[in-house]
């Protein structure tokens, strides 16, 4: 048979039996990474904003430097390295550095202090005169985060998590280079190391498709939230 | 009682200490609707954050009811400020909220149960007018709809003391005039006491019983709005009076000319045809050059610049019957090329 139609047909083989399980797998990644991220990243973002010298709780500035600098320094190392770097922590937390479920381990890690300032992006967009507001009627520092500040945010939080998401699906196709699972895996193992470009074709067609479902999920949602947009 | 006693704040800048309040003392008695008026970065706003502790002042204390707010302790303050709301120039309603649960924030802030709080914020809604805007959002509101959600979220937690940081300055001059007329309503109906910070003498003049006015963060005079609006003796209050005055002060040069200037002190005569009565009396026919006048109750204030046509004897014809006016002062001024400056 014509080699080209071999390597075609070896292509539709590995699309029909494992491009769904490596969909779920990136799919299953992604988002259980990028809630771990949030719920590290979210509160982490909040201290940014109100614990800032002119937050509404400021703390040491001693103690902020040193958050600031350890989140610039996690957002610095490049994902390939951080990746390679963390295999003893995912051993320790996971029991293992190979397969899906270890690559959510770094990509926790180099998401949530991307996340952290995402949110504090967010949270330094909320009006400074409402936050007064709450302020002049008594509100504690608690409060004003639960009452004011996260919900004024909310549009903007979303677009801002639509964001992470997106870019967290990126890593976890890196991860498939080095163990992890998912599209990015069959891509790497049929398409560079067997050189069937088809089934990396393939691979990267449908991470576009849900990168755009997600994108259009997220922009919709935060645009349907926001109260200030006249109806 | 609000007592402001020697209250001075400083603020650092990176050109080094600028002070925004110099010792500042006022008195505000329960039930007044208080002005505070000047200039923008007169401080007035910082004098307001002041009162309910958003600022802490540098030197002074403030006094309500005879305790002193700057030694409170974070939890008493918070408590106090259930006590003093505010208003502002901008609304500050919460955008991503319904306009009931905007007035429920301060409720549920206090730990008021969720159906109660309901109920309160939509009576409040009722008295600014607002009930069938209780499920719309901020952003569906007019300017003025918003600020009276704003008063119903202030009112929600039983205030003795509202605070207007300009509350009215985004505001048309109709609405400004409903708004002011909600204010007073509340103050009448609820014996709240009202400080209100404002640039516009109007607003002052249509509520207040009591005005400071500030300059550069001194109170330069206090009393009671018609005294004030009778005699301003400080530079700063004449020209927020009467901010036409200084326009009109357009001197003579060399031209001939005979002009007199009518101050009018609260006279009551304001009503009367003056200038006609005059004209017919007299046989002097005054053509009005300036004129800033204002009704404060039943007596005006401001001012009247005349020209007075023909030589000094119509001149001494026109200031014998002006002068004849109660409560009002004339000053002529004349220049004729041949002899020039005379003061009458």
């Amino acid at each position: 048979m014509n080699p080209v139609n071999t390597k075609l047909m070896d292509a539709l083989d590995v699309i029909k039996n494992d491009l769904a399980f490596a969909l779920w797998e990136t799919l299953y990644a992604t988002i259980l990474a990028t809630l771990f991220a949030i719920v590290i990243g979210l509160p982490l973002g909040v201290l940014l904003v109100v614990g800032d010298e002119k937050g509404i709780c400021p703390l040491p500035p001693l103690l902020m430097k040193i958050i600031n600098v350890c989140i610039n320094l996690l957002r610095s190392v490049p994902f390939v390295i951080l990746m390679v770097t963390v295999i003893p922590l995912t051993r320790m937390i996971v029991g293992t550095s190979v397969g899906t479920v270890a690559s959510i381990v770094p990509l926790v890690i180099a998401a949530f202090p991307f996340i952290a300032r995402l949110v504090e992006g967010s949270l330094r967009e909320v009006n400074p005169n409402i936050i007064e507001t709450a302020q002049s009627m008594g509100a504690t520092p608690m409060q004003i985060i639960l009452h004011v500040m996260l919900p004024e945010s909310v549009p903007s939080l979303i677009s801002n998590f639509t964001l992470a998401i997106t870019t967290i699906m990126g890593y976890t196709a890196m991860s498939g280079v080095v163990g992890g699972g998912g599209l990015g895996k069959i891509a790497d193992m049929y398409g560079r190391q067997r050189y069937n470009s088809y089934v990396l074709y393939a691979a990267v067609i449908v991470l576009v498709l849900i990168t755009q479902v997600m994108q259009s999920i997220g922009t919709a949602l935060a645009v349907k939230s926001d109260k200030r947009l006249k109806k | 009682m609000i007592e402001v006693r020697n209250l001075s704040k400083s603020f650092r800048t990176t050109d080094g200490p600028v002070d925004a309040l110099k010792n500042v003392n006022l008195t505000i008695n329960n039930g007044d609707i208080y002005g505070i008026i000047g200039m923008s970065g007169a401080g007035k706003s910082t004098l307001v954050r002041c009162i309910n502790m958003l600022e802490r002042p540098t030197e002074g204390a403030v006094l309500m009811d005879g305790v002193d707010l700057g030694a409170m302790n974070g939890n008493d303050l918070r408590q106090m400020r259930r006590r003093v709301t505010m208003i502002f120039q901008g609304f500050n309603l919460l955008m991503q909220r319904t306009c009931v649960r905007n007035v429920m924030l301060p409720l549920k802030l206090a730990g008021m149960p969720t159906q109660q709080a309901y109920q309160r914020a939509m009576e409040m809604l009722e008295t600014v007018g607002l009930p069938d805007k209780a499920n719309a959002y901020p952003a569906q509101l007019s300017g003025g709809q918003q600020q009276r959600v704003a008063i119903a979220r202030a009112l929600a937690t039983n205030p003795e003391v509202l605070l207007c940081d300009e509350a009215t300055s985004a505001l048309d001059p109709k609405t400004t005039h409903s708004i002011l007329e909600l204010i007073r309503d509340i103050n009448a109906k609820m014996g709240i006491t009202v400080i209100v910070i404002t640039h516009q003498m109007s607003v002052v003049q249509e509520i207040c019983n009591r005005v400071a006015i500030l300059e550069n963060g001194a109170v330069v005079e206090e009393g009671k709005v018609a005294d004030v609006f009778a005699n301003p003796k400080a530079e700063a209050t004449r020209n927020l009076v009467y901010p036409e005055m200084a326009d009109a002060n357009v001197a003579l040069g060399n031209e001939h000319g005979q002009r007199v200037r009518l101050i009018f002190n609260g006279a009551i005569a304001a009503n009367e045809p003056l200038i006609a009565k005059m004209a017919l009396e007299t046989g002097v026919a005054a053509s009005i050059l300036g004129a800033s006048t204002r009704a404060v109750g039943d007596r005006a204030y401001g001012y009247i610049l005349l020209e007075i046509p023909g030589g000094p004897d119509e001149l001494a014809k026109a200031v014998k019957f002006l002068r004849q006016t109660p409560d009002v002062t004339v000053s002529v001024e004349v220049n004729y090329p041949e002899n020039k400056e005379v003061e009458a």
